[in-house]
Formats: C-alpha cells, structure tokens, sequence
C-alpha cells in the first residue's frame, strides 16, 4: 500500500527531520541577523522558506473536475476489446492484453485490486487535492491527492526525501517525490505494481516509472504523464488530462467490499487463451480501421502513419456508436448510433382565469 | 530602551545625511530610462524549433477522419449537431474551403510538425507543415486590424514571475495565447463547426522530462457561444525534433 511505504520512509527520516527543522529555525534567525553571510546549509534552508512568498510554488489546492474533453468513450465507457489506438505498446503487451477478458474483475480476490496511479491521468475520476505545509519554513512538505473509487491516494513528497531502495514492496500508488520548475510541478514515480493502462487489458509492468507535471493557469489544472516500461512500452507514452477547479464536485472514496458477483468453480480465471479472443477486430470492423491501425504501436502515432492511411482509409458513412458521448446531447444510455432528439418546443399554455 | 532607540535613529539619520552629501548632495544627472526588454529577450523558455505532434489521445478523431455524426467529447449544441449532420466535404472544396478545419481551433489537433520561430522580436511565428498555415502570436501593444481570417488575431503574454533587482531572469513560465476575430471554420475534420464568435485562449508550457526529452503541451480553452454549451478544454503535446528533416508542408485536404 502507498501508505505503507510512505510510512516507513518517514520512520526512518524522522530523526533528521527534527535536525532539519532546528537548521531551519537557526537558518531563519542568522539571515534576519546578519544578512547575506548566512552559512551554506542555512542559506538554503531560508531560500527555502522565502520560495513561497517568490512564487516558486503554486496551490493546487481543491476539487478539480474532470471533464473528459478528449478520450470519452476511452475513458467513461471503456475501450473496446483490442482498442490500442494510439498507444506505443509492444507486442508482449498485445500478448497480455490480447488474453484480457474483463469478467476477470468480478472475481471476489481481485475487485479491490486499485488501478495504479497513471489512472488519475488515464481514468474517468475527479481529483481532489490537499497541501501539506512545514510549521516553520511555510513551504509544501507533500501533495496528497486523494483516492477514489478505483483509484488509490497519490502522495508526492517536496521534501528532498530520497526514494526507497529498489528491493521496497510496489503499491498501486508507487512511491512519488516531486520538485518545482517554476509554478510547475514535476513529480517521479517509482515502486508501481503491475496495473493496467487501459480496461481492456493494455498493460504497464512493475518496472513502470512515471514522470508528471501539474500546471495551472486559473481554474484549469493539466497534469500530463509520461509513463516509461521497458517491459510493455515501446516509448515513453505521454498523456494530459485537463481538470476545472470546482468545489461542487463529488470525489468518491474508494472503500470496496469484495463479494461474489459471478458464481465460478475454484481456481477459474476468465480469460482468452492466445489466439482465441473473438472480439480483437470489433473497433477495426466498426471503425473501418486498418486492423495493423488498432494494434497500437509508436509507429501509428505519429503523423508519418496519418500519411499513409490518408490515400486508402474511408470512415463509415456513420457513426456507428458513442456518437454523442460526453457531449451533452447523449440519452442517458447511449450505447448506440442514436444521439437525442430535442423535444420539440413546449406549446405555449394559456393563462388560467382568476 | 526607547532612549536607546531614539539614538540609534540619530545616528542611522545622520549616516545616511552624511552618505547623500559624500555623493555631492546634488541630484544626479538624468539617464533616459532603460527601454523594457523585449519579448524575445525577456521570453522565460525557448519555444523555438521543431515540434511533432504526438498523437497518443483521440487518435480516432484526429489521425483519420471521424464518420459524419461522430461528435463525442465535445460540449455541442443541437445547433452544431445540425450544422455537422450536413457536412459535405466535397462541398467545402469545391466552394474553395477545403482548409476549413485549419484554422486555429482544429489545427493544433491535426497530426504534423510545427515550425516555431521569432519573426521579430515581439511576433512569435507558428508555421504548420499540416495545410501550410501560418499563425503570429503578437506581444506588446500591437492591435489587431483588418478582417477575421482563418487564423484570428493572436494577443500573446508571457506568465511569469518578474525578476527582482539584479536577479537573473526566470527560467521558467509559460505562454498565455488568446485569440479571437476567426472565420467559422471546423473542430474536427468530420464538420464539427466553429462560429466567428469563438475565442481560443491556449497555454503553452514547456515540459522537460529527465531524458532530455523536451515536451510542448498546449492547453487549449474553446468558447463559442453559437456551438458550444460550455468551454471546451483540451492539452496537446509535441515533441521536440533536433531539426526540420521530417518537415513535409502538406495542403489542406476537405476530408
């Protein structure tokens, strides 16, 4: 668990910790003394405590709303089965997620399996996020972001702690310490467990290492990922999400209580044996789409490959699903080519007699 | 103590009397005043160069034509959905507007390569190999004249913290982009309108990752009162190329 991890780091930082603070203090009270002739270690720590004041930082502070602007049936329906459009992977991860059936979740010893921390990026949720600050230098000690539904807590660490060693148990959460570029924040993530990238199955390894930034201009937040896996990816695969400040937004928590959805004989997993899974050609069929096209891969997301279909591919004469998802002019469970009708305008009623 | 006060205040009043008279006492010699910097020179990061669009999100919706009628994710009216329903691209070209879905708002979503230098030190040019299209990105007090084209007027700001005193200047910040006065013109190659009223505000941010990888992400915010029920709000990353070799200025295509 990330907590687990994060708490054990802290334990055995603690006793530097209280140094760091009485350096701080001292640090503080030498340079309102003496001016510029502070002592290495204590400039630092008082360059420290003015960078909030400077503007060296920013305030995500809040309940951010994801308006899936890009990516809606992605990212609120789900892919289909074999989508891997756009992404770089390799084909070990077609392999995997090639085998993937999604009746695999029902099971009651996997329902509470988090996605790793990429989703905040690639799922659906909103984000709330808190700041941590240090008692004495006023700066942002952690960003705790917090879980919810499926997702875990995301805890970035701004205070120069060292990440554990690489033999330290991996969470869903992964171990994340971060640092200022200006009003930016870049963060590192290490120590993720294996999780999937996608709900069709498109994996990301253990050996998973996740670079993120955290802008904002207003009361929109864009944190882009760029996720690196020697094991599944065949490039550092970069993705935005775009988030409004919004405090009428609902954040979930995640508790899950496991609890048998699908009765199952012991020891069955739902899954496709390699070569059987029936549906890999479902979005190229729908879409028209070369099959090669939907088989993902960092050759297909660069405007070379663009090029090349451009002579031979004809869209369908439709849209034939999700046409209107996320757009406001969906019903309720549009899963077809439907996209609602307007009602017509209500007749004008006459004015009851008093 | 307030009697010590008092004479350190004397004698702080009478060393700075004696350091103003030690100068001449005079006022010193007017000097013209040092001309702000320009946006070239005060610019906090270098977007110059060559930038490939990467296209790891909608992919269906931007590297192929989407099917006529395909409009999920974007906050439409049953106006737009109207207007869109009757696309006709052969339509658009043969009434000569088969770059209508190039003008601002769509065309940083088509794959292809921007070209980004500085035309003068307070225009930032925008070249795109996509359509062959050209956007300047005005700094200063410049005011936009003439009639709405395809690719509006830009006003341009850098955000930044100030530099104080003698401290070097940032090295971080970003660029805040807002343009207005477009034709109508598409979202999305499949017909999705944009009306004349539509203002884009775009913020460029420049990511470096720890490979040496440098990133452009731009956050895109559409407002158009015709079409849209609210704004649209997107990011879009480009990647850094060392030079123009992959540069392949395409004219715009209807479909």
């Amino acid at each position: 668990m990330p907590g687990q991890v994060s708490d054990m780091t802290n334990d055995r930082r603690r006793p530097s910790q209280a140094l760091l603070r009485i350096s701080v203090r001292c640090g503080v009270a030498a340079a309102l003394a003496i001016g510029p002739a502070v002592p290495a270690p204590a400039q630092s720590q008082v360059q420290a405590a003015q960078a909030v004041q400077q503007g060296q930082t920013m305030d995500f502070s809040g309940t951010w709303a994801n308006r899936l602007h890009e990516d809606w049936v992605e990212r609120a329906p789900g892919p289909h089965i074999g989508d891997y459009l756009g992404l770089p992977i390799n084909d070990e991860a077609r392999a995997v997620a090639d085998t993937y059936q999604v009746s695999m979740q029902n099971m009651p010893e996997r329902q509470c399996i988090l996605y790793t921390s990429q989703y905040i990026v690639m799922g659906p949720q909103n984000l709330r996020i808190e700041q941590e600050l240090d008692p004495v230098s006023g700066g942002v000690r952690a960003f705790q972001l917090s879980g919810t539904v499926d997702r875990p807590p995301h805890t970035i660490w701004m205070d120069g702690r060292a990440h554990p060693s690489p033999n330290s148990p991996h969470s869903a959460g992964g171990f994340t310490t971060g640092e200022w570029q200006g009003t930016m924040l870049v963060a590192r993530t290490t120590h993720l467990k294996t999780g999937l990238v996608w709900r069709n199955g498109v994996p990301h390894s253990d050996q998973a290492t996740m670079s993120e930034y955290y802008v904002r201009h207003g009361n929109v937040l864009t944190v882009t990922m760029i996720l690196e896996d020697p094991v599944y990816w065949e490039e550092p695969f970069i993705r935005n999400a775009s988030f409004e400040l919004d405090p009428a937004t609902r954040v979930l928590p995640e508790p899950c209580e496991p609890q048998v959805e699908i009765p199952r004989a012991a020891g069955e997993v739902p899954h496709y044996l390699p070569g059987a899974n029936p549906y890999l050609r479902e979005v190229a069929d729908l879409y028209k789409l070369p099959f090669e096209a939907v088989r993902g891969g960092a050759a297909t997301t660069y405007p070379e490959y663009a090029k090349r279909l451009r002579g031979t591919y004809a869209p369908p004469d439709r849209c034939p699903v999700y046409c209107c998802g996320g757009t406001g002019q969906a019903t309720q469970n549009d899963n077809k080519a439907s996209c609602r009708v307007d009602p017509p305008p209500a007749p004008a009623r006459a004015t009851p007699a008093r | 103590m307030r009697r010590l006060l008092h004479v350190l205040l004397a004698v702080a009043a009478v060393t700075a009397t004696a350091a103003a008279q030690g100068r001449g006492g005079a006022a010193p010699p007017a000097t013209p005043p040092t001309p702000p910097p320009t946006a070239r020179a005060s610019a906090p990061i270098d977007l110059t160069g060559y930038w490939v669009s990467v296209v790891t999100e909608d992919w269906r919706w931007r590297m192929v034509t989407p099917p006529k009628g395909d409009y999920a994710s974007i906050p439409i009216n049953a106006e737009a959905r109207k207007v869109g329903d009757a696309w006709d691209p052969a339509k658009d070209e043969a009434a000569g507007n088969a770059c209508k879905v190039y003008g601002a708002p769509g065309l940083m979503r088509l794959p292809g390569r921007l070209h980004i230098t500085w035309q003068d030190d307070t225009t930032l040019k925008v070249e795109t190999d996509a359509g062959i299209q050209t956007r300047l990105l005005h700094f200063g007090d410049w005011k936009p004249a003439g009639p709405a084209t395809r690719q509006g007027d830009t006003v341009a700001v850098w955000e930044m913290r100030p530099a104080r005193g003698a401290e070097p200047p940032p090295r971080f910040g970003s660029l805040k982009t807002t343009t207005t006065r477009l034709t109508p013109g598409y979202l999305r190659r499949n017909g999705l309108p944009y009306s004349d009223k539509t203002t884009l505000t775009e913020h460029w941010d420049l990511l470096r990752h720890q490979s040496g990888d440098q990133w452009l992400v731009v956050t895109t915010i559409v407002e158009d009162p015709t079409y849209l029920t609210r704004t649209w709000i997107t990011s879009l990353n480009f990647k850094k190329e060392p030079d123009g070799a992959k540069w392949d200025p395409t004219p715009c295509l209807a479909k």
